[in-house]
């Protein structure tokens, strides 16, 4: 189809087209430009600027020789780490059952696991609240069936933060990792079942490696999310866990230090953009090994 | 998926024991909150030892929740006023251009969903001082918008890419402008995406907290930014309430939305 190419007229018109349906993105575009990219563009300027409005690197200076800041940056892979770990462990099982199940069942089911994506995480965090403080339901459950002779501190320190996270993060993990389970042909299942494979060696070789890609998205998006948490920890933190995003807030509010909560905002972005990276390898790493098996 | 291992019992038991535990892991924060929102103690005792309406009234008598509720309706329907139309624009212009050009367009309105929130938060605090605009509607408005349009252009992409656009080329051809092709054949029969776009729009405001905590201040506090407060010093009864209230209006909404979707 040349017709473009022979037509002038037609080609102006096509390019007069083009320009238009460019044009109805911009409103979108521009408001994205004024309320997301400025105010990153922001904080870089700002970390480079005194209480006065000077130039300075002051800011990095301080930032960077404080041991609150790696303390920070600890806690906050640690934070991530720990939720990864235990999406994985929780949230691979369920996707297994769910995939496993009639569909009809499993729609009913994945409406209950999404029921926490769509309530408040200020109503979840106070769920938690409610459930793990020294006289909550979980501790009285302990201390009452005799497992534990004392309550035991789950909130407001590292735990009941973790616990709060995985809460958030789980639903958001599954849905990938359930979509791939689906997807896998159950033919193949018939096929290894057939010549012998226990269930223990279907699940092993068969249904988990066609659906790492599902896990490795699920896992990417606990990452990008859980990076920058802020409400969890904030609430059931309770003060004594303190991620990146803790420390900015409290450097921005409590010691109006706008220099400084920049430095830190931009060690989050490198921290993510270090972590998008690796995320990219990763996948590349395994698309190979995919082509290379294929070939083999 | 695994109807082939039918005699595996044992497997089967300990899978679905397993997963219903982290299913009840899952709801049971929603869930508990609700009995205690009728308590008629302030103890958040368990099972409650009598039942009372009593923290319901202490949200809707509180001069600082309701301004709080207002402000979060208002900002919501704003939200989804000013963010669906600029979507839908959008998605007319991807799909009809499609390619390279619109991934770019998806890359860069999708890109504020995965920002982490502290960071949109404190940069538009930033650019907000800068203008004098800290603690206005207006800022937070804008803030939402972004954190709109994603939600809204998911709904609304896939329901463009199944429209027939021959109808739009007829109406043109017919004498219609393009304001009338979109208001009077687009929007219209893309009517169900449209309300869903709206209502995710809707709800994605109400629930956004982290920009509401640095950018609204004073009357213009949301509710999320005021649960935030409160519940950063004491566990009071009437968050359970508002909880309640809360988790009953969105499982309706989704309902509603899943339910027509399917019809």
């Amino acid at each position: 189809m040349t017709v473009t190419a022979v037509d002038p007229g037609l080609a102006a018109d096509a390019r007069r087209e083009r320009r238009f349906f460019l044009a109805l993105s911009l409103p979108a575009l521009f408001i994205v430009g004024l309320a997301a990219m400025l105010p990153i563009l922001w904080i870089i300027r700002q970390s480079f600027l005194t209480t006065g409005g000077e130039y300075t690197v002051g800011n990095y200076e301080k930032v960077l020789s404080s041991g609150l800041t790696w303390s920070a940056l600890i806690t906050t892979v640690e934070l991530s780490l720990g939720t990864l770990a235990v999406c994985i462990l929780l949230g691979t099982p369920l996707a297994l059952a769910l995939a496993s199940a009639r569909p009809r069942m499993a729609n009913l089911l994945m409406a209950f696991v999404m029921l926490p994506l769509w309530t408040s995480i200020l109503v979840r965090t106070y769920g938690w609240l409610v459930l793990l403080r020294r006289e909550g339901l979980v501790n009285a459950a302990l201390t009452g069936s005799g497992l534990t002779a004392e309550p035991l501190p789950l909130v407001y320190n590292f735990t009941g933060t973790l616990i709060g996270m995985i809460h958030y993060m789980l639903p958001l993990f599954l849905l990938p990792v359930y979509a791939a389970m689906r997807d896998i042909d159950a033919n193949l299942v018939r096929a290894a079942a057939s010549m012998g494979a226990t269930l223990g060696q279907v699940i092993r070789t068969v249904v988990l490696p066609l659906s790492a890609g599902g896990i490795f998205s699920g896992s990417t998006i606990v990452f990008i999310y859980t990076i920058g948490f802020f409400i969890t920890p904030a609430v059931l933190g309770g003060g004594k866990v303190n991620p990146l995003s803790i420390r900015i807030e409290r450097t921005l509010s409590t010691f109006q230090d706008w220099g400084s909560a920049s430095v830190l905002g931009i060690l989050l972005l490198v921290l993510m953009a270090l972590i998008g990276v690796m995320f990219l390898a990763a996948r590349r790493l395994m698309a190979r090994n995919k082509v290379g098996a294929a070939h083999a | 998926m695994l109807e082939a291992y039918p005699d595996n019992r044992l497997a089967r038991i300990l899978l679905w024991g397993f997963s219903a535990l982290v299913m009840a892991f899952l709801m049971l924060p929603t869930l508990v909150v609700v009995p205690l929102s009728f308590s008629v103690s302030d103890l958040l005792e368990f099972p409650p030892r009598a039942y009372s309406l009593r923290w319901y009234e202490n949200f809707f008598g509180s001069a600082t929740w309701m301004a709080g509720l207002r402000t979060s309706l208002i900002l919501g329907t704003l939200t989804a006023m000013v963010a669906v139309p600029l979507a839908l624009l959008a998605c007319i212009s991807m799909n009809r251009l499609g390619g390279k050009a619109a991934s770019a367009i998806q890359g860069v309105l999708l890109a504020p969903s995965i920002v982490p929130g502290i960071l949109l938060a404190i940069g538009l605090f930033f650019v907000l001082a800068a203008q004098g605009l800290v603690g206005t509607l207006f800022g937070v408005l804008v803030g939402h918008v972004v954190l709109a349009i994603p939600v809204a252009c998911i709904v609304l992409l896939p329901a463009l890419a199944r429209f027939d656009w021959n109808q739009v080329q007829a109406a043109r051809s017919l004498g219609a402008g393009w304001a009338t092709a979109v208001g009077g054949i687009i929007v219209p029969q893309l009517r169900i995406s449209f309300l869903s776009a709206t209502l995710m729009a809707f709800l994605t405001s109400l629930d956004e907290s982290v920009i509401s905590i640095f950018v609204a201040s004073g009357h213009n506090s949301t509710l999320p930014k005021l649960m935030f407060l409160s519940l950063r010093d004491q566990i009071d009864p009437t968050i359970a309430a508002i909880s309640t209230l809360w988790t009953a209006i969105v499982v309706v909404v989704v309902l509603i939305v899943t339910l027509r979707q399917k019809s």
